[in-house]
Order: C-alpha cells, then structure tokens, then sequence
C-alpha cells in the first residue's frame, strides 16, 4: 500500500481584484510514494511543491482531484495523528517556551497526559534543544525555530512526515545534523516526503525523487536512474601522449605526467579506442561520468523552458 | 479530539496574558481608585452614584477595547504568521479552532471582568465605607456587561476570519457603536415608510442591541433590574454569539491559507 496517492490534485486560484482570473498553481498530479521511502520533491521557487503539501495537508483546498494517505481519504481527521508537518520557514507562538509548545502539539496531537512530558523531553534531546527548553521562542535564532519545527513534526510519532525546506536557514552542521534525522527516521521505517531545491540534499537522501516545474510533473524516479538517463560521458584514462586522431574528435584532454584523461562522450568511444590502438598506447581506465542530479535538474528545466518556448 | 477546543482556549488565554493585556487592569484600578478619591472631594451626597457610573462604564468600554482589539487578530494574525499551519496540520478540526479561540478570548474578558470588579467595588468601599443590599445589583450590570463582551468576541471573530485586523477593527467597533443606539434605530425606522421602513428595520434588528444590555443608570440608583431581562438578555446574547460564531466558522471552513 502507498503512503501517499495522489490522484489528479489540481489548484487553480483566482487572481485579480476586479476581474478575477485563473490562476493555475498546480496541474493534476498524479503521484505514488510507498511506505517506508524518502521522497524529494525538487523543484525551483513556486514551482508549485508547498502548494502540493497545502493541499495534501488541508490548509487549502484543491479545484479538483483527491489523495489518499496511510490507505485512507487525505480529509480524514484520523489521518492527521499519523502525520508530521514542517511548514516552510515556520513560525511558532512566540510567547511559548520551546517546552509549552511541544506540550501544546502533543495536546493537539493527541498524546496521552502520562506520556506527554517524557515524549516532549524526548523529542527536545534528539533535536538537540534541551538545554533552552526553558527559553520563550522570542529569543531563539532561525536555526534553532527550524529544530522546533523539526521537533513539532516527529513529536508525537507519526508514521509519515512532510517537510517544506527543511534544511532552509540553517548553517551547514545543521543541514548536516537534519539530514542524519531523516536518514534515521527512515531507518526507523517511517516515510519522508520533503521538498527541496537544495538538490545535493536530495541527492544525498532520496530513494526517489520527483521534479515539478510550472504546477507541472515533470519526472519521477530514483536518482540514478534519472541521471543515467542523460546520455553519458566518459572518462578515459591512458598513458602516453595525445595522438592527433583524439583531438581533432574535440576531446578535452588533460595530460598530468605520464598519463592523459579525457573526457568524451559515449559515441566517441570507440573511436577513441581505436585511436588508441593504433598508436599502440595503453589504456589505463574507461568510466562513464554520472551525470549529478543538479546537472539532470538543470537540463530537465532547460528542456521545459524550450518546450514552452516553442509551444507558445 | 474533543478535548482540541479547551486546549485551544487555554493558549489563547495563555497568549493574552503574557501579551500583558491583563496588565491593563493595573491602571485600571490605580486609575478608579484616584478617581473616587477625588470625586468623593468634588461631588457631595451623589459619590456613590458616579463611582458607580464610573466604574461600571470604565469595565464595559476597557473590556470591549480588549475585546476587539485581541478578537480581530485571533484568526487573520495565525494566518499571516502561519502559525495555523502547524494547528490545522494535526487532528484538529477548523471548527474547533474558531470555537476554542472564541472561548479562550471569553475567558480572558470574564478573568478580567472580575479584577476590574474588585476595583469597582474597591472604590465604592472606599468612598461609602460600606456595602449595602441594593450594591448587589452591580453584579447584575456586570453580568450584562460580560453578555455583551460574548457579543463583541464573536463579531471581532467574524471579522478577524475573512478581513485584515485593520478592517476587523473598524467593522467591529462601527458594529458595538451602532449597537448602543439599536433601540433609537428602531424607534427611527418606525418612523420611515415603504422600502426604507423594510430596510431601516432590517438593519435595526440585525445590528446587536446593546442598548438593552445598559443597565448601569438604574443600577445606580438602586432600581431593581427584572428578572425577565436578565433572561432574555441572555438567550439573546448567546444567540447572537452563537450566530456570528457559526458565521465565522462557514468562512473559515471554506477559506484557502494560502
């Protein structure tokens, strides 16, 4: 069973003072993520990814289509004890100490009383706030709210939790220490569907990851395959010197001491060994270079500003 | 689940004190209490009346002020900061929202309806050296006083779930103004004829008519207040409540937070 099903979600706004227009944030998405999976959610600014997880969270409501999470109707009230939330850059009650605002989620969550107190100390230790537990929010620092929220979203267990932006506003041993949370959320079995631009996260996170552009779709998939699916270049490695034949191909070619590397693609190979061959020189290494999932990001909205382009 | 309305009240009271806005009743009661002393100077034989007069306009135009001004950014301040999101994103359903905000800013005006009672009767203490039978009806009038706040909570969260604080301000206050003077309204539109008459007296018995809810003259003067109106200003107070409550929850369940 998936722990999300997207069925078609569509929201289109209306804009406008006067003369209301439509506006479309997000065409029909379509959308799977199985239990137990870290999902990325990739996209540039207002690519319509919060927007998914408003919908998907209930704070507004979609023109058309539905979902389904943990098996049941994303409306259903009982699904919301089995999920964690981290709106994007959130805001908390800022006369609350991080204490009394954990306290007031479990209430809300529905925590029972006795477990209450020993789930909030718990939960402040693994976000590394117990020390200013005391401390109303007011004081704290944008990193130390985005543990907060961090917190507020595992507090009371859940079995699956959206995060927008996680990792935004926080210095690099933050980004580090909130990327080791949901590796250990996932290893806790949970499911993790976040949303990003930060793609070396993602990258580094993801099983899978979907790219949405324009409120659109764009692709799904695990991270290798996605990358792999840009045609290749290669890396080859001999020892020697550079024969004529290789650079009239437009190879680049580095020579450092007794060996040369060149990078070329993946039609030039052969040619490339040939050249090698004949000029009796001796192959060291040949390895495709995988494309990085910001390379394939780059190119995936390259190809979607052109196929706009060229449909307008 | 059921329990999300009292935990929702119990932040929003929470949230009021420690805006300091309980703080207000401080002033309040230096301010009362400097004002029987000069009075009993100044007014001879009639300082019981204006303490009285005083007092019991003070807490109903102070409670209102906070009332409004705490009411109208209930809803739209959460939207705008966004703390709703992490609220509604749990078993909590948007109707429990806007009743517990409702009763958690209800319970800060009755807490503070209370001290500046103590205050009142503090004064009146001051200034006749004892309490008679007749000062009970002071609690009469504050009880009207507290009906007519449930009143103005509803209306500023009304207001508050579908316009900016600025404009629920206005709304609001433009509201409880008009509603002083619903009983000259009424009279106004028996006076009219045709489609005006249609519409005066629509509006009359529309706005909130808290002209009947002003007993602080006659409790003054120690003139007993019947126990018909005291009913009926209650039914009244809590349909009215009820009314704009429910109004406020049908905007708010639509609304997208974008």
């Amino acid at each position: 069973m998936p722990a999300i099903e997207i069925l078609g979600l569509e929201k289109t706004y209306s804009v406008g003072f006067w003369r209301k227009r439509p506006k479309r944030a997000l065409h029909p998405l379509h959308l799977n993520v199985e239990e137990g999976e870290v999902f990325g959610f990739l996209g540039p600014n207002g690519a319509g990814k919060t927007t998914t997880l408003k919908l998907l969270m209930g704070l507004v409501y979609p023109t058309s289509g539905s979902a389904r999470i943990l098996g049941r109707e994303w409306t259903d009230p009982a699904v919301k004890a089995q999920i964690g939330f981290l709106p994007e850059q959130p805001y908390f009650y800022d006369y609350l100490t991080a204490q009394e605002l954990l306290g007031y989620y479990a209430q809300l969550s529905g925590v029972p009383a006795r477990e209450r107190v020993q789930r909030v100390d718990k939960t402040l230790h693994r976000v590394g706030l117990r020390d200013v537990q005391g401390m109303q929010l007011r004081k704290f620092s944008k990193g130390m709210l985005q543990r907060v929220g961090i917190a507020q979203a595992i507090l009371h267990e859940p079995k699956l939790v959206f995060f927008d932006e996680p990792m935004s506003g926080l210095d690099p041993v933050g980004r580090r220490e909130v990327r080791d949370l949901m590796q250990q959320l996932k290893q806790e079995g949970k499911t993790v569907f976040f949303s990003t631009h930060i793609l070396s996260d993602a990258e580094a996170l993801c099983d899978r990851v979907g790219i949405i552009y324009k409120g659109e779709l764009r692709r799904v998939g695990a991270v290798e395959e996605l990358t792999s699916s840009v045609q290749g270049k290669v890396e080859v490695i001999w020892q020697g010197s550079i024969p004529a034949s290789i650079k009239a191909l437009g190879a680049e070619c580095h020579a450092a001491g007794d060996g040369v590397r060149a990078i070329i693609s993946e039609s030039q190979q052969d040619a490339v060994i040939d050249a090698l061959r004949r000029e009796r020189l001796r192959l060291i290494s040949i390895t495709p270079v995988r494309t990085s999932l910001e390379t394939y990001f780059v190119e995936q909205l390259r190809r979607a500003e052109t196929t706009a382009g060229s449909t307008a | 689940m059921q329990n999300s309305v009292a935990h929702i009240a119990s932040n929003t009271f929470r949230e009021a004190v420690r805006d300091r806005v309980l703080y207000n009743l401080i002033a309040f009661a230096l301010l009362l209490s400097g004002a029987a002393i000069l009075v009993g100077q100044i007014s001879i034989e009639i300082e019981k009346l204006v303490v009285i007069n005083l007092g019991l306009t003070a807490v109903s135009l102070f409670g209102v002020v906070i009332a409004i001004f705490i009411g109208i950014g209930l809803v739209s301040k959460e939207i705008e900061k966004r703390t709703l999101y992490t609220v509604l994103s749990r078993p909590v359903r948007r109707w429990q929202f806007i009743v517990g905000k409702f009763f958690g800013l209800a319970g800060t005006l009755v807490v503070n309806t209370f001290f500046m009672a103590i205050g009142v009767f503090a004064a009146l203490l001051y200034v006749s050296h004892k309490f008679v039978r007749s000062d009970a009806l002071i609690l009469v009038a504050l009880y009207f006083i507290v009906l007519e706040f449930l009143i103005i909570c509803a209306l500023a969260l009304l207001f508050s779930s579908f316009s900016s604080p600025l404009l629920s301000a206005v709304f609001a206050f433009s509201l409880f103004v008009i509603g002083c003077f619903a009983d000259d309204l009424r009279n106004f539109a028996g006076m009219t004829h045709g489609l005006s008459r249609w519409l005066v007296t629509g509006a009359a018995y529309l706005v909130p008519n808290f002209s009947a809810f002003n007993v602080i003259t006659s409790v003054a003067h120690a003139q007993p207040v019947a126990g018909q109106l005291i009913l009926q200003n209650t039914l009244y107070a809590l349909f009215y409540a009820a009314m704009a409550l429910s109004g406020a929850v049908l905007i708010f369940e639509r609304r997208d937070l974008k």
